[in-house]
């Protein structure tokens, strides 16, 4: 299967390790894995800042690159939900009938990163091993928009060595929001600080989930208290292997690309 | 609706305080996650609701397509029920014609059951204006208004509030208004019911004139329904010679068969009930039997602007349950005074915008007052989808003049973002400049200060994936 990984810019700017890890983990389940150069945003901050009038290039850009593919992948909930909810909005706003279609194509082919391992190839135990106490973060978009469920803690469950906590308050939101994060950054850190106790309470080493922007928020607070408690996106977790537990064999580390 | 409170500060401003009042958030933690958990429990006993929710917005929708049809149908069977209709096109209209009402009748003082059509229009405050003295008789309103203060959620005003703080309130203001709460009250629930009690009878006793809003009015019949848990409101709908209900053009259902939904929807959704305890319907009036006179006041104030947009409408569904304030997590740390309206929390943010218009800081912040997390649709029993009404409210924002720094950047990012190229040297100048900022805080003011006050940046890989990925395609990798 030809599978176009849609990294996020996000990822792809400041989070590398997690696109090694996908391209790993999926290349270890048979997948033939691309990843079209000519990719770059799916416009979510603009759209949801209150700026939709320009996304219409980069939705047009999204349809164009990955309509090859047999299945196009992305280690987001929020940039997924992004492409199959506002995507066709966005076309449909154009009045683009041309373009409508090209997205109407290729929505379908969208799957997050848990839902294409478990929906598509049909996998739960993906061979990994993390020997750590993990609380899993269901991020908003990936549980409310993507309607994840339980795809990323059944992932989680049959990782091998891997200890998987109960996150207290686990389906609230983190208080990232994207622009809401410096728009409201009051509420926004006491959110925040709340999901933080509540990983410590739970007596987690690492706290995880499907969307790196959630992540970074909560990280950058982890570190700036420096926490016992370190995040992880969930790519990460199903890439490592017995081994390799530290991803030294995908993450290229020759030029330091750990992120 | 009623102008924007004098001086309030934008949302993210007055949130801030909110944030640092350890009483304040501990009584609203407490309060939303228990309405919060019992809702969800409700909710999960009905193996239909997915369905009943369904309907309720499909009824919602057909009625406001024909509302004119529905709303004349209800006047005339109020009227040849015995009433009188009024139409109100906007707040001052409303507050004359009630005014008016309440002179003729001679009385300077009326009894209310908790409304928030008139707490929209400032009722109280004109009434007041005109030597007429408003009491609330809704125990959250009463709390409010004995302690001179503005409700902070739909259903429960007073939710801000814990039990110590209105046995004071009750102890210091109640002599004032009426007849005093008892020497040496506790702040036991029961004693402080009993106190309010004591002091609401003697003035339902005595009130010749009730107001009240609706929950619904079934247009079939030309009958008003209001939906409560204490019978206080019953109360002033039977007690007073004079009823003038004040309520919402969109408050119209068609039959009682519709009616039927939403009184399965909406106990639930708001109080966690299974069926509402105190359920009051009249139709005009009736000899011997309650109030001699009846009124109804059909209230505007922007609601057909909002029909007019094609996203916006959706937001008229609103049967007021405030399932969506209990399961907000801003709203459950900014509080509900923030939003500077009488509608606050993530319907209040959809809704105020639309009827004030998004002129003053508080109503242009109000659309950003969201993560879109999405939890308030989830658990809206007509699935109005705030998120969707949200962003659709952004956009009017950042079309008005302003926002020239914001609109510039994002602009630059789009531009940036139609091309690989420029995108991937965007990217590379972005890695330079920021690698550079570390300790990870920004002392400008702006976004960058805004997210390194609480959090670190990210630190920023040397090497970008598509970087990586070249090198790897080029060296053969382990493809």
């Amino acid at each position: 299967m030809r599978v176009g990984l849609f990294l996020t810019c996000v990822n792809d700017t400041l989070y590398p390790r997690t696109g090694q890890a996908t391209v790993a983990l999926l290349e270890r389940l048979g997948c033939d894995v691309d990843f079209p150069l000519a990719q770059t945003c799916c416009g979510q901050m603009h759209w949801n800042t209150g700026y939709g009038r320009q996304v219409e290039p980069m939705v047009r850009g999204f349809a164009e690159t990955f309509a090859g593919y047999d299945a196009v992948v992305t280690p987001s909930g929020s940039c997924g939900a992004m492409i199959r909810d506002n995507h066709p909005r966005a076309a449909a706003r154009s009045g683009d009938a041309a373009l409508a279609d090209a997205v109407a194509a290729v929505v379908p082919k969208v799957h997050e990163l848990s839902e294409f391992l478990v929906d598509v190839l049909g996998v739960t135990d993906v061979g990994a091993y993390f020997p750590h106490r993990v609380a899993y973060h269901p991020t908003c978009h990936s549980l409310r928009l993507m309607r994840l469920g339980d795809r990323p803690t059944a992932l989680l469950r049959n990782v091998r060595g891997l200890e998987l906590v109960d996150l207290p308050g686990a389906e609230e939101c983190c208080g990232f929001g994207g622009t809401f994060a410096v728009k409201n950054p009051d509420v926004s850190a006491a959110m925040g600080a709340d999901k933080i106790r509540n990983a410590e309470a739970a007596g987690a080493e690492v706290l995880c989930a499907a969307d790196n922007s959630c992540l970074m928020h909560l990280g950058g607070m982890l570190t700036r208290r420096q926490g016992a408690v370190r995040t992880l996106h969930l790519a990460e977790i199903l890439a490592a292997t017995e081994a390799d537990p530290g991803g030294l064999t995908w993450a290229g580390v020759r030029n330091g690309a750990r992120g | 609706m009623s102008a924007v409170p004098l001086g309030m500060p934008s949302f993210p401003d007055a949130a801030r305080e909110a944030t640092r009042n350890p009483t304040l958030r501990r009584n609203l933690r407490h309060a939303t996650h228990t309405i919060r958990d019992r809702r969800a429990a409700a909710v999960a006993e009905l193996d239909d609701w997915a369905e009943l929710r369904a309907a309720g917005a499909a009824i919602k929708d057909r009625t406001l397509r024909h509302l004119d049809t529905y709303l004349e149908q209800a006047e005339a069977a109020v009227v040849a029920a015995g009433g009188h209709v009024h139409w109100a096109a906007d707040a001052a209209e409303a507050n004359r014609i009630v005014t008016d009402l309440v002179r003729a009748t001679g009385e300077t003082e009326v009894v209310k059951v908790k409304s928030m059509a008139t707490q929209e229009i400032g009722l109280n405050e004109a009434l007041a204006e005109a030597g007429i003295t408003a009491y609330e008789t809704d125990l959250a309103e009463l709390i409010v208004q004995l302690g001179d203060d503005r409700p902070s959620h739909i259903l429960v005003p007073a939710i801000h509030r814990n039990r110590t703080e209105i046995r004071d309130i009750f102890r210091d203001a109640m002599g004032e208004w009426g007849i005093p709460a008892p020497d040496g009250m506790s702040d036991d629930p029961r004693e402080l019911a009993e106190a309010a009690r004591l002091h609401l009878r003697e003035k339902f006793l005595r009130a010749k004139v009730g107001v009240s809003g609706a929950n619904f009015l079934v247009a079939e019949t030309g009958t008003l329904v209001v939906v409560e848990s204490e019978g206080n409101g019953r109360m002033c709908l039977t007690l007073p010679e004079t009823l003038i209900s004040v309520v919402g053009i969109e408050k119209v259902v068609p039959t009682w068969r519709d009616l039927e939904v939403f009184l399965q929807l909406l106990p639930r959704s708001s109080t966690a009930e299974r069926m509402n305890p105190y359920t009051s319907t009249w139709t005009g009036v009736t000899d011997g039997d309650g109030p001699r006179a009846f009124h109804l006041v059909l209230l505007d104030n922007g609601r057909t602007s909002i029909l007019a947009d094609e996203v916006g409408r959706q937001t008229l569904r609103c049967i007021r349950c405030s399932a969506c304030l209990n399961v907000c997590p801003v709203y459950e740390r900014a509080g509900g005074h923030a939003y500077g309206s009488v509608y606050p929390g993530p319907i209040g943010a959809i809704l105020t915008p639309q009827l004030r218009g998004t002129g003053s800081a508080v109503d242009a912040s109000l659309p950003y007052a969201s993560t879109l997390c999405g939890a308030c649709y989830d658990v809206c029993p007509v699935a109005i989808d705030i998120p969707e009404v949200l962003v659709h409210l952004r956009e009017k924002v950042t079309a008005q003049r302003g926002h020239v720094i914001e609109r510039s950047a994002l602009r630059a990012a789009a531009w940036a973002m139609r091309d690989p190229k420029r995108y991937t040297a965007l990217q590379r100048a972005a890695a330079a400049g920021t690698r550079a900022l570390h300790p990870r805080r920004l002392p400008l003011p702006g976004w960058g200060k805004a997210w390194t006050d609480t959090r670190d940046l990210p630190a920023v890989p040397k090497e970008s994936f598509r970087t990586w990925w070249q090198r790897r395609d080029t060296s053969g990798g382990t493809k």
